[in-house]
């Protein structure tokens, strides 16, 4: 049998998850393994249809898996019905019960878990309280606005303070503004109630800001798990790079390698450094990632073919996007800080140089 | 590690409820059963209706060549082409102006007024109608039953016809008056021929509902005018021979064949309102 | 051809007929019937046109030999019988078809369908056949009769027929596709994640069905109650059927009183009891429908 540490929140082990059966079967989670900590804020990241929801929808109980299981806190869950798990659901459309007040829905699961009358009061005040809700309890859902209705969804999961909280993308809904203020007062909610969160998303910066650990999910898969700045800066794979944030992909072989250290040359004779990839020697074509914001541009008084040259600047309001040509057909993009009112720094046909703060370069396993 | 049997899964299944099934099958013999013990029995032998004493035809035979009820399939016909004319021409333009005439003060007393057959208990409707005609010395026959059937006919044929007009795109007709098309011309070449599905639902209902009315037909029926069903009821009374079920089998036939023609009509009208 | 300019002559021509016809041929012989209520009648059929209220004290009394009004339940035990079986036929329709119609509301769309079209079907067949049939089953030697006298269970007969239950059965059987309809209509609405976030909140299957499906399609409930209460209340049918005429109902006392009886007078006033019945019923639904549409403003 599988093992299961009891500390993990959440352990998810070989979960396979298949719609329908035959020819028209969908592979929604194609061997899914994952394990979350106790009061830990874990993002699920990744495109629409890669089997976000699946695996919420699994751990909440309203599907089960077609292999595999799943543990909370040691307890194997798989075959529980979703009213026996100790967890609760904040869903994407927030499905507040419209027949009930404000009040009502968050009491319900208490009335359900049969407390006290006067226990249940105390709960839903104090849970009103937390999402700053006093004044509307006892509206119905129909008489709030979208924001107002996504925290009594929250209040109304957080009420019987689950082992775990699901958040299924609880912030599509709303505004920009108000999903930036929202995204704060979740990781402080989060940080007050010790609660361990799993927070499904499709919004990079949404997963960046708020995470403790990400994992990049797509097509089934759990591609890469980590902290943000891990997953930022050092992504496994061509997926998570071109996913999160912009990247420029440089076809290239490596030129020498001393120690774990690589360097690689592109384009004209641009050169970069690099941890080298397990298993790749002198000569091996790899892929390296940049980040367009980790180069560095500087005039140079140099004119020359065979220099970087800017091809295109494009005005993006806090920086400018450069397309720059570094020799031999590769194109790059670089982001560069507006730090003067204006235009860039640079027009199109300029030469440049550039230049790479260490680290800038990321080796790709693929 | 050992190596792992594939679990069975009970699998808890959202919003099932254990029994549903069995209940709803149980509910499908409750409502079909007694019609086919209804057209079975009509195969029966023996003389007296009720009671199954082998298989035989001659019930068939029996009813076909009965003149009184040649004669009340007749009445039934005549009755109910005359009311689903009427009551469908009455229906038609109820509904383009309450589905397509906006606004208005009124509407909606107006649009309660065409339904009002639907509400009323039809017993209530029965004698009022026949007080009504003794009231104003109606001499009582086929035409106070084809009155009669008319009224209670229009909501019938109104509703399938004010379904259509709601799913219609008034785009279309919009389209048409840009295109130079007069009021007239607007109706006659492209509303119509969108809504005419809508319009042989509605008769199709109206012709059904006067076919198998009885108890507003048994009051305002006077002696002569004899309909399909007061005539199984008058056999129903009169003790019973397995004439009667064959009479029952046949309307019920005919009335499965309406019925089962309007839902086509109108789920194929359903597939061109989409688009 | 020309049709009228202006809109509001339009909307006169094309409503008139229909409004007309329905006004002379159903209102005013209503507002007649009403008027009948309040005369003498006619010992020959008809009414005689002189002011009485003699209808209505029938309803409660009857006069004695020396002229005394005394207290006469008959007609009291009547409407309560119709009042008491259309109730019985409304729960009867209501326990037998909801399971069904959330039954249906979990099919796909093709058998969705069809089993919508099963449902409609008898209900378009003539309702005098249907319940018809039931006599073939329910009477002594019927089909449940017979075989159970062929196999020596029985003998003699167990007296279906001509009892509270078989017009009851009769009357659920009339009108049980006028409850599933609304309610499979209210249920087909009702959104699959408010269950899926009930259980998530600890309600178990019959918490769900009471806390959450059920207030839900309330409005369905309501609709397809009045829809079998009300022709079930003024139903001729199956209570002459079935009932034999011996279980008299509101529907056949009033025909009676039009055919046999000839108390005209008598009739229209038991009538205009039934329509009052019945506006009673639809106003408890107009106010239904309009909280749930106070309810539903702003969604
Ligand atoms: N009930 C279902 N029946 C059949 N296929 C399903 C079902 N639910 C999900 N799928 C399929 O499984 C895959 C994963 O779906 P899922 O809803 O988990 O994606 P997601 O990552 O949540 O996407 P999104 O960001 O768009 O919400 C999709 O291809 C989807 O079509
Ligand atoms: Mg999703």
């Amino acid at each position: 049998m599988s093992e299961s540490d009891a500390t993990n929140a959440l352990s998810v082990r070989n979960v396979v998850k298949q719609f329908g059966s035959g020819p028209n079967a969908v592979t929604a989670l194609n061997n899914v393994s994952v394990d979350i900590q106790s009061n830990e804020f874990f993002t699920l990241l990744g495109p629409s249809g890669c089997g976000k929801t699946t695996l919420l929808r699994l751990t909440a109980g309203f599907e089960q898996p077609t292999a595999g299981e799943i543990f909370l806190f040691g307890e194997e869950i798989e075959d529980l019905p979703p009213h026996e798990r100790p967890v609760n659901t904040v869903f994407q459309h927030y499905a507040l019960f419209p027949h009930m007040t404000v009040e009502e829905n968050i009491g319900f699961g208490l009335r359900m878990q049969k407390w006290s009358g006067p226990e249940i009061r105390a709960r839903v005040n104090e849970t009103l309280a937390l999402v700053k809700m006093e004044q509307f309890a006892t509206r119905k859902p129909v008489q709030l606005s979208g924001g107002q209705q996504q925290r009594i969804a929250l209040a109304r999961a957080l009420a019987p303070r689950p082992k775990v909280l699901l958040l299924d993308e609880p912030l599509s809904a709303l505004d920009l503004k108000l999903r930036q203020a929202m995204r704060n007062e979740l990781k402080t909610l989060q940080r007050e109630t010790g609660i361990t969160f799993i927070f499904v998303t499709h919004d990079q910066e949404e997963a960046l800001t708020m995470s403790d650990r990400i994992a990049v999910m797509s097509a089934g898969l759990i591609q890469q798990i980590g902290a943000p700045l891990e997953i930022y800066e050092r992504p496994i794979n061509r997926f998570v790079a071109d996913f999160i944030g912009d990247t420029n992909f440089i076809e290239t072989r490596i030129d020498q390698v001393s120690g774990n250290r690589a360097l690689c040359v592109a384009g004209g004779e641009l050169q970069f450094e690099t941890d080298v990839v397990d298993g790749h020697g002198i000569g091996d074509a790899v892929t390296l990632a940049v980040r367009p914001e980790r180069i560095t541009l500087q005039k140079t008084m140099l004119r020359s073919k065979d220099m970087p040259v800017i091809e295109e600047a494009t005005y993006l309001g806090t920086d400018t996007s450069y397309e720059i040509n570094i020799g031999d057909g590769v194109v790059v993009t670089v982001r560069d800080q507006n730090a003067e009112a204006g235009m860039g720094r640079f027009a199109a046909g300029e030469n440049v140089k550039l230049t790479f703060s260490d680290g800038a370069a990321r080796m790709l396993v693929d | 590690m050992s190596e792992k049997t594939p679990k069975k899964r009970k699998g808890f299944v959202l919003g099932y409820y254990p029994g549903m099934n069995m209940w709803t099958l149980f509910f499908f013999v409750y409502l079909y059963m007694p019609m086919v013990v209804l057209v079975a029995y009509s195969f029966n032998d023996g003389n007296r209706a009720q009671i199954w004493q082998g298989f035989s035809t001659r019930w068939f035979y029996r009813a076909f060549i009965n003149d009184d009820i040649q004669n009340a399939a007749l009445n039934s016909l005549i009755i109910a082409v005359c009311a689903t004319v009427v009551a469908t021409v009455l229906a038609t333009l109820a509904a383009l102006v309450l589905a397509r005439g906006g606004e208005f003060r009124g509407r909606s007393a107006s649009l309660g007024m065409v339904t009002l057959p639907l509400i009323v208990p039809e017993i209530a409707t029965a004698v009022a109608t026949l007080s009504f005609f003794a009231i104003i010395g109606f001499q009582l026959g086929m035409l106070s039953i084809i009155i009669a059937h008319t009224v209670f006919c229009i909501p019938f044929a109104f509703l399938p016809i004010r379904a259509r007009l709601e799913g219609m795109d008034t785009d279309l007709e919009q389209a048409a008056g840009d295109l130079y098309a007069n009021a007239w011309e607007t109706f006659r070449f492209v509303t119509l021929p969108i809504l005419a599905p809508g319009i042989v639902a509605g008769a199709m209902l109206a012709f059904i509902i006067s076919v198998d009315d009885f108890i507003i037909t048994l009051m305002v029926s006077g002696a002569g005018a004899t309909t399909l069903p007061l005539y199984i009821y008058g056999m129903i009374r009169q003790g019973i021979t397995p004439e009667v079920n064959v009479i029952s089998t046949v309307m019920l036939a005919i009335s499965i064949a309406f019925i089962t023609a309007y839902w086509f009509i109108s789920a194929r009208g359903d597939t061109v309102k989409g688009h | 051809m020309n049709l009228p300019r202006s809109i509001a002559a339009r909307r006169a021509l094309g409503l008139a007929p229909a409004l007309i016809t329905v006004a002379i041929f159903m209102v005013l012989p209503m507002l007649i019937l009403l008027v009948f209520s309040f005369l003498e009648a006619d010992p020959y059929g008809g009414v005689e046109p002189r002011f009485s209220v003699e209808a209505y004290i029938q309803l409660l009394y009857e006069i004695d030999f020396d002229d005394a009004l005394v207290f006469n339940p008959i007609y009291l035990g009547i409407i309560w019988r119709s009042i008491f079986l259309a109730l019985v036929a409304t729960v009867g329709c209501l326990i037998l078809g909801f399971p069904v119609a959330y039954f249906i509301t979990r099919q796909d769309p093709r058998m969705q369908n069809l089993m919508l079209y099963l449902i409609t079907l008898p209900f378009w067949t003539n309702q005098l056949v249907r319940v018809y049939s039931w006599i073939l089953i329910l009477a002594k030697d019927g089909v449940i009769e017979q075989p159970l006298k062929a196999v020596g269970i029985l003998d003699g007969s167990l007296g279906m027929m001509y009892s509270n239950g078989a017009i009851a059965i009769g009357l659920v059987y009339s009108y049980l596709p006028l409850m599933v309809l609304p309610i499979y209509a209210s249920l087909e609405k009702l959104d699959f994640r408010l269950i899926e976030a009930a259980h998530d909140l600890y309600a178990d299957r019959m918490k769900v069905m009471r806390e959450i499906i059920t207030p839900l399609a309330m409005p369905g409930i309501i609709a397809g109650c009045i829809l079998v209460f009300v022709p079930s209340l003024g139903a001729f049918i199956a209570p002459d059927l079935l009932g034999g005429g011996k279980k008299l109902m509101l529907g056949s006392l009033i025909h009676l009183q039009f055919a046999s009886s000839r108390n005209w007078p008598f009739g229209s006033a038991i009538a205009i009891c039934l329509l009052m019945l019945v506006m009673v019923a639809l106003m408890v639904q107009a106010r239904s429908a309009a909280k749930r549409r106070a309810m539903e403003a702003g969604r």
